[in-house]
């Protein structure tokens, strides 16, 4: 009987010594494909220069600075519509009619309003992440328990402190799931505005990568690139466990 | 009921008409410059225009044409592909990790690598789109595999069904409502991609009519692609929630 981890890392190392035997016999000379060993070799490289650490970084910032404003918009109008049943009726239509404009699409827009950099990145990032959030943090308001709301009302608690005090913290563990998956969508996003037009960042980089016809420190963002999309998505659902304990995963799920 | 249902829609109706007159009024003040922010009523005469013309009737089918054929190549290798690992329990602990890993992956990250191997064409295009939205279908379809009742497998073990009736009769069913809602989630990813792709390749579609739009400062026919984008988002959208409720009927009356 082979162990578990065993079985998962046999296919990732059977297809890179496959593809490293195969490069090698061929004598591959290619503009897409690289054997895996050059990669490492320039990903090590692009490591130890520190152009990899410095894409990373403003790709980072734009993904997180979007993650923070979009996400504060939506939370604040999640949290507003869960409460004022009337307002969330009276918003639908609205909100229904913006949620399914593709956030890309807007690139064009803070383009011409921004130019290039972090500003329009993070505009477009922002955009993305409101509605995940808006919409999780509206069910979760919506979803708590009603009997919270009557003590509260009991113990003729101000409305701030109602959301302070009581909806928030019984919230909480969907909210942060909400910005969960907003951070990954965060990511994704900022990656896909630098390839398609932004001249900052990983998705700047890959494209670099491409046009100099260096297939090898290309997969070798590709590879990073995915590595730092896997520690941001760990990182977070062992932050939700530790901070909400499996409680809220389960309830999160079902 | 259904009538104040009716009203509350009419008035939300109203609250929307009432942003669109706000978005009016700011463009004709020109709080924000013309050059950003057209008025409702110019973004709506360069749809009409569009149209008319025939313009954007081209550039709206080559966008729907990317989306439609990346989605059906991933729809249809993914649950292929989905079933054949989600029904064997060796396939699921041998491949079902490394699909894990690959899952956080930004997937317009592999547009470079596509690029390098097809150049700037539509095979680039179909590539990356069947790429993308594969993704939420393969891991709906194992993950939906994998949740099958046992003793539904016991059933079909007793009945002597081969894997093929196995798969057609019990899995597949069962795991419907979660390929279902795969396939939701990526015609928004395929819907996306196919911007990304048709901007940077150039092809024919919205993509490439927004960002010509906006490198002329055409900001009305710009807003009317983003429009018509939108439009694209939620009319497929709600095709798909309409063929959810559909195809999953029998599961709230069944039981």
């Amino acid at each position: 009987m082979i162990p578990e981890r065993v079985k998962a890392l046999l296919l990732p190392v059977a297809t890179l010594a496959i593809l490293e035997i195969w490069a090698r016999a061929i004598h591959l000379e290619s503009d897409s494909l690289a054997p895996p060993s050059a990669i490492a070799i320039a990903l090590a490289e692009a490591l130890r220069d520190g152009s990899v650490l410095a894409a990373t970084r403003d790709t980072l910032i734009s993904a997180f600075a979007g993650l923070l404003i979009g996400g504060a918009i939506g939370l604040a109008f999640g949290i507003g519509l869960g409460i004022f049943h009337v307002a969330d009726r009276l918003m639908e239509v609205t909100i229904e009619a913006i949620r399914p404009i593709p956030s890309i699409a807007l690139l064009p827009i803070a383009l011409i309003a921004l130019g290039f950099g972090y500003r329009m990145e993070i505009v477009i990032v922002g955009f993305a992440c409101i509605w995940p959030v808006l919409i999780l943090s509206r069910a979760a308001v919506g979803g708590i328990e009603p009997r919270l709301i009557e003590v509260s009302r009991a113990l003729r608690l101000s409305a701030a402190d109602r959301i302070r005090k009581i909806i928030i913290p019984a919230a909480l563990p969907r909210i942060f799931l909400a910005f969960r998956l907003a951070a990954g969508i965060a990511l994704i996003v900022a990656v896909t505005v630098e390839i398609a037009i932004n001249p900052i960042g990983l998705g700047a980089a890959i494209m670099t990568a491409q046009q100099a016809l260096r297939p090898d420190l290309m997969l070798a963002y590709l590879f990073w690139i995915g590595f730092v999309g896997y520690l941001l998505n760990t990182g977070l659902v062992v932050a939700q466990h530790h901070l909400f304990g499996p409680a809220a995963l389960v309830r999160d799920s079902a | 009921m259904n009538r104040s249902l009716l009203y509350w829609r009419a008035a939300s109706f109203a609250v929307a008409a009432g942003f669109v007159g706000l978005w009016q009024l700011i463009a004709d003040q020109q709080l924000v410059s013309p050059v950003f922010l057209p008025g409702p009523d110019r973004a709506w005469a360069s749809l009409v225009r569009g149209f008319a013309s025939g313009d954007l009737w081209v550039k709206l089918q080559g966008t729907l044409a990317h989306m439609a054929y990346g989605w059906l190549v991933a729809s249809i290798t993914g649950i292929a592909l989905g079933a054949m690992i989600g029904s064997s329990r060796t396939m699921r602990s041998y491949v079902a990790p490394s699909l894990e890993f690959l899952r956080p992956l930004p997937v317009s990250a592999i547009i470079p690598v596509a690029i390098a191997m097809f150049g700037l064409t539509q095979g680039m295009a179909l590539f990356v789109i069947a790429f993308g939205a594969i993704w939420p279908m393969l891991l709906a379809t194992i993950h939906g595999f994998a949740a099958v009742e046992p003793r539904l497998y016991e059933v079909a073990r007793s009945l002597h069904m081969s894997r093929l009736a196995v798969i057609f009769k019990i899995a597949l069913p069962s795991a419907s409502p979660d390929i279902l809602s795969g396939m939701r989630l990526s015609l928004t990813v395929a819907l996306i991609l196919s911007v990304v792709c048709e901007i940077l390749a150039g092809l024919d579609g919205l993509g490439h009519w927004v960002l010509l739009s906006a490198r002329a400062f055409r900001s009305a026919d710009l807003f009317a692609g983003v429009i018509l984008l939108g439009v694209i988002g939620y009319l497929t959208a709600l095709a798909m929630s309409m063929v959810e409720k559909r195809f999953l009927r029998w599961r709230s009356s069944g039981h």
